[in-house]
């Protein structure tokens, strides 16, 4: 039986493993986002706390995945969800916050200082100026910073099936132990594809949501 | 109008402390350009930076309109004062439309005062709108980008403009005619400016006044012509050239020193005998030629001898002629170049109204450093 044939006739269970890692990698993302870039744009104002901050993060990144879940584990299990999908969006909310509060730093970082001095100079309050023309010329970077954390969640989230997460990585887990060449190679297979259809689609919206203006200042690296 | 009283910065705390500003005082008038003008790091932008509280005083007070700004909320104070920098600073993301309306949107203008104030300034600033309004900053040159950092500026016809250095990062050929209609902007609109250079020639081209200033202190503070005149010390000597008799003749122009009424006109009608006799009585050595009041070209005696038809066939003509506008400078230059002494200065039809010539501008000059010898 090829891996094909072991996916279209499991397809039920695969679906609903897809959708399983979906839901995790994604619930992940939207926390880490909405930790992550208002924390990356915070420190953008005190440079003392960034250092600290991009440090801390960039420790976070060096624990091994599997380390970390067993770390979790006692500290999660006072609230009783020491397995499951609770230690895996957290630790997935942990691993995203290097890419993401550092590419929104150097994003808003970079935006250059005439243009900041000009919105200053006009009248523009911190927010209008960081809703005005911060956040928009900081978009893309910001952006590559969640395409980032995503593609590299999904593939964390696959570990995560050993702590009792569900996701994709059942398969590739229960493949092993059974010794079941096809059911672990549709396993790494679906990660992969969805690691890329991810990637593509964050690529899009990147495009999409970058302003005309800046698309305009900077030709499309090819 | 802007007030600076006892003006001082200080940068940093106890040893390393550094006196950007030291005791600055005096006023813009209301409808002035007055020009910063000093060598890098003394203080000259900074004392912009500190009349919209982008930098915060140390000591002393600054009035607009006699209203001290440490009383008003830093916002509302920016967004009543126009400010250009030299790199510009467009809002990249932003279209050329919405870079000039971010001050009225900011105060909460509605659209359509807001389209027509944006479609106004553009024609005032030479960008037409219809091609330029949906455009990004990036899609513009260097002179065109800071036409809108100008129109920015404008956009809520503020009555005080802050400049710093606005044109130095243009290239010489496009910043002279963007100083020109920056210049012929102002003559409409009186705003009163603070303008800040590192370069003496702009700052005689578009100061009412200068304000020299050298580490933190204001050294002088007069019109250009006294700078240049009546220097206060060596610096002021020193920054404004040795060639400061030639900067003089740059702020004249040709409607200053022209001869009105000159007594060597004839018509082109009158034959050459005729101009050769009235030569010969007034004791002139050419005459200059109208046809129809404008200026056909000049005779002298050499050319007219011997010859029975009209004078204007013999005439020379000029290589051109000045407007009443035309600094002397650049008439001297003309002189010097075309190896004469005179030239004919015509209107916006092209008549004539005057004549220069080497020796009024020469005398022009001598008063100039001859009030300077009495006033010493």
């Amino acid at each position: 039986m090829s891996t094909f044939d072991f996916i279209i006739n499991n397809y039920r269970q695969v679906i609903y493993l897809i959708g399983e890692h979906v839901w995790i990698v994604s619930l992940a993302l939207a926390l880490a986002t909405l930790i992550g870039v208002p924390l990356g744009m915070v420190i953008t104002r005190h440079k003392a706390l960034a250092a600290r901050v991009i440090n801390a993060a960039n420790i976070l990144m060096t624990i091994p995945s599997i380390a970390l879940f067993g770390l979790m584990l006692p500290v999660l299990s006072l609230v009783g969800h020491g397995l499951g999908k609770v230690p895996a969006v957290t630790a997935l909310v942990l691993y995203s916050q290097l890419p993401i509060i550092r590419n929104t730093y150097t994003a808003i970082q970079n935006v250059p200082p005439a243009v900041v001095d000009a919105g200053k100079g006009m009248g523009m309050s911190r927010w209008e100026l960081l809703r005005e023309v911060q956040i928009p010329i900081s978009i893309p970077v910001i952006l590559a910073g969640l395409r980032t954390a995503a593609v590299m969640s999904i593939g964390i989230a696959a570990i995560a099936a050993y702590i009792g997460a569900g996701g994709l990585g059942v398969l590739i887990q229960q493949g092993i132990d059974r010794v079941h060449q096809e059911m672990i190679l549709s396993g790494a297979l679906l990660v992969s594809v969805l690691a890329l259809v991810v990637d593509g689609g964050m690529a899009l919206i990147e495009r999409l949501v970058t302003p005309r203006g800046i698309k305009i200042q900077q030709p499309r690296p090819k | 109008m802007i007030t600076y009283e006892a003006v001082t910065k200080v940068f940093g705390e106890g040893p390393d402390a550094v006196i950007a500003i030291d005791r600055v005082s005096f006023t813009i008038a209301r409808g002035q350009v007055v020009i910063f003008l000093g060598p890098s790091g003394c203080g000259k932008t900074t004392l912009l930076r500190l009349t919209n509280r982008l930098d915060s005083l140390s000591r002393g007070n600054i009035y607009i309109n006699s209203q001290n700004i440490r009383d008003l909320n830093p916002v509302k104070l920016r967004q009543s004062i126009g400010y250009v920098i030299q790199e510009v600073g467009l809002f990249p993301n932003k279209t050329i439309f919405d870079n000039i309306a971010v001050v009225p949107k900011l105060l909460g203008w509605n659209k359509e005062k807001i389209r027509k104030r944006v479609d106004e300034l553009m024609h005032l600033t030479r960008l037409e709108p219809d091609l330029y309004r949906r455009r990004y900053p990036a899609e513009l040159s260097g002179g065109q980008q800071q036409r809108v950092g100008v129109a920015r500026a404008l956009a809520a016809d503020p009555e005080i403009l802050l400049m710093d250095e606005p044109f130095g990062a243009i290239d010489p050929i496009n910043r002279e005619q963007i100083q020109n209609e920056f210049l012929n902007l102002q003559a409409k609109m009186k705003k009163t400016i603070a303008f800040v250079s590192h370069d003496i020639h702009e700052a005689l081209k578009m100061g009412d006044k200068i304000a020299l200033f050298n580490q933190g202190r204001l050294i002088q503070y007069d019109t250009p012509e006294v700078i240049l005149t009546r220097p206060k010390n060596k610096f002021v000597a020193n920054f404004v050239g040795a060639d400061r008799a030639l900067k003089v003749l740059g702020l004249l122009h040709v409607r200053d020193i022209m001869n009105c009424s000159p007594s060597n006109i004839v018509d082109a009608a009158q034959t050459a005998p005729e101009v050769l006799k009235m030569l010969e009585q007034k004791n002139l050595r050419y005459a200059i030629v109208l046809a129809q009041g404008k200026p056909v070209g000049y005779v002298t005696s050499q050319d007219l001898k011997y010859e029975q038809g009209l004078c204007q066939e013999v005439a020379r003509p000029y290589p051109l002629c000045l407007e009443q506008g035309t600094s002397v400078h650049e008439a001297l230059s003309h002189m010097l170049m075309h190896d004469l002494t005179t030239f004919c200065v015509i209107n916006d039809q092209g008549d004539l109204v005057g004549t220069v010539t080497y020796k009024s501008i020469q005398k022009s000059l001598q008063d100039f450093f001859a009030d300077d010898a009495e006033a010493q």
